[in-house]
């Protein structure tokens, strides 16, 4: 039985690795991020040669300048990937950490923007992560921008969002066209039911596959030696998704 | 310098102070939020670096807050905050966003004593849109026209709080790689900072503990109260709370709640009707 979470990881791992992409020498990810933070390790268990800084790992955080390092980091252009979430996430790629209605979250107001004004334009990729796929996150266009999806010409950007992952599919961007284009499916999901649930517009290919199962080799590296490295920093997760509980 | 009260620092801050606090992760001062409480502060204006956790939602809840400059507030797992969310909607708080290298660099700015410092990022967002104290000028160093930045204000709060893993009679305080602190220290008017425990000898002295020590130059008074970060963590002393602050989270989606929540941990009223 192959769980969610762990297809989920399997897929952001292979966007990891897309050879199209710039190369991810050193990955940040954030607090509170388990999905992300488990397909990072796939990929580092799978032996390639990647630094992962992740941030909030209860001991050895990589940083010692404080938590403006990362920054510091990502504004030399260091950090070659790093993931966002969002509230709302738009069609053009806009996120919105801030809130719904009226400045600065009059409607429902989300935690806050944290990095991702920063971090969006000075990583050469993005991935977008969000587990709900719904039409109040998936919006057609966010009230608030907390960081643009694409930045006029001549305003000093390094890259974009690489892909939008969600629960129920996999989505590129094409940063020439501020567009998403759907790439795959989760079991259960169709181009109908996809469409029904995404508030924004989007290209959808002729034939529509599903998002592919993890390997069993992928499986068993995330089952053993990425579990062990996310026990302490994620207990809940490893012992819902995996089954595994931390030695007390 | 050293043995002062928790207490007696509290009565330091005088109402309307800009004060900067780290967040939950980067080692707060709970027992000096909660000091702050009991003297009733009013005012106040925190700054979140960057963002802002358990401590900035306390204070809000007390009534002690007129604006807030963060990043993001939130209690981690346990959720959003649910005092600054009420206190937002109700519009009892002036909320400043910003996003976290934004608050670092206002902050080294004042600490290099230069007026301003540029950042990357930003345009764009609607967080520059909503903040007119910061500028866009063209990069004077790229051939004109080519290069838009953002400027940002260096900013230099009236207090510092935080909490350390030890103190020596120097003044000077120990918190390892939390350089962070390091940084408001340097870039406030004053520190007031509360720590587990006194350490014998010159912590600038000893090469190993020297690199993570902030200097008495920077600190204005210090305090002992063990356990004061707590729910927070402190390094690897002490970990996070996770169920008091679920707990907390659980009791403060109402202000009655809340107030019930305060009664218990701050004013000590139900260990007072047991005694």
């Amino acid at each position: 039985m192959i769980q969610p979470e762990e297809r989920l990881a399997a897929a952001l791992a292979r966007l990891i690795l897309d050879p199209a992409a710039p190369p991810a020498r050193h990955i940040a990810v954030g607090a509170a991020s388990p999905i992300p933070a488990a397909a990072c390790w796939l990929v580092k268990k799978q032996g390639h040669d990647v630094r992962l800084s992740l941030l909030h790992k209860r001991s050895g955080n990589p940083f010692t300048e404080g938590t403006r390092e990362l920054f510091d980091l990502t504004g030399q252009g260091r950090i070659d990937l790093f993931f966002l979430g969002g509230g709302q996430i738009d069609g053009q790629a806009n996120i919105n950490l801030v809130g719904t209605g009226e400045w600065p979250g009059q409607g429902v107001r989300f935690p806050g923007s944290f990095g991702s004004a920063f971090m969006y334009f000075m990583t050469p990729r993005t991935i977008l992560f969000r587990e709900e796929h719904s039409p109040r996150v998936l919006v057609p266009r966010v009230d608030n921008i907390s960081a643009p999806g694409v930045s006029p010409p001549g305003v000093f950007r390094r890259g974009t969002a690489q892909a939008l992952v969600t629960g129920k599919a996999i989505f590129r961007f094409d940063p020439a066209r501020a567009r998403f284009t759907l790439e795959s499916t989760s079991p259960g999901e169709d181009a109908a039911s996809i469409r029904a649930a995404t508030g924004f517009g989007y290209d959808e290919p002729a034939s529509l596959p599903a998002t592919p199962d993890p390997s069993e080799a992928e499986l068993a590296l995330l089952r053993g030696p990425v579990c062990e490295e996310m026990l302490e920093t994620y207990p809940d997760f490893c012992a819902r998704v995996f089954g595994r509980k931390a030695a007390a | 310098m050293i043995a002062q009260s928790v207490d007696a620092l509290a009565a330091m801050v005088p109402d309307g102070a800009l004060v900067a606090l780290p967040p939950d992760n980067s080692l707060p001062s709970v027992a000096l939020a909660k000091a702050l409480i009991r003297r009733g502060a009013k005012s106040l204006r925190l700054l979140g670096v960057p963002v802002s956790g358990f401590a900035t939602d306390l204070l809000i809840g007390a009534g002690c807050v007129a604006e807030v400059q963060t990043s993001a507030v939130s209690l981690g797992e346990a959720g959003f905050a649910p005092r600054f969310t009420a206190a937002l909607k109700e519009g009892r708080i002036t909320v400043r966003d910003a996003t976290c290298p934004a608050i670092h660099t206002m902050l080294q700015a004042a600490e290099k004593g230069v007026p301003f410092m540029p950042l990357r990022g930003i345009i764009g967002s609607d967080i520059l849109a909503n903040r007119p104290d910061w500028r866009v000028i063209d990069n004077p160093f790229a051939p004109p026209g080519t290069d838009p930045i953002v400027l940002l204000p260096a900013l230099a709060p009236d207090f510092a709080l935080f909490h350390a893993a030890m103190a020596d009679r120097h003044g000077n305080v120990w918190l390892g790689r939390r350089r962070e602190c390091a940084t408001i220290a340097h870039a406030a008017k004053r520190a007031l900072v509360t720590v587990e425990r006194l350490h014998e000898g010159n912590l600038l002295e000893d090469e190993r503990l020297a690199p993570g020590t902030i200097s008495a130059t920077y600190i204005d008074a210090v305090a002992i109260a063990e356990r004061g970060a707590q729910p927070a963590a402190l390094l690897d002393e002490y970990g996070f709370d996770a169920d008091s602050v679920a707990a907390y989270a659980r009791a403060a989606r109402t202000q009655e709640g809340f107030d019930a929540w305060l009664d218990e941990h701050v004013f000590g009223k139900r260990q007072e009707a047991a005694a």
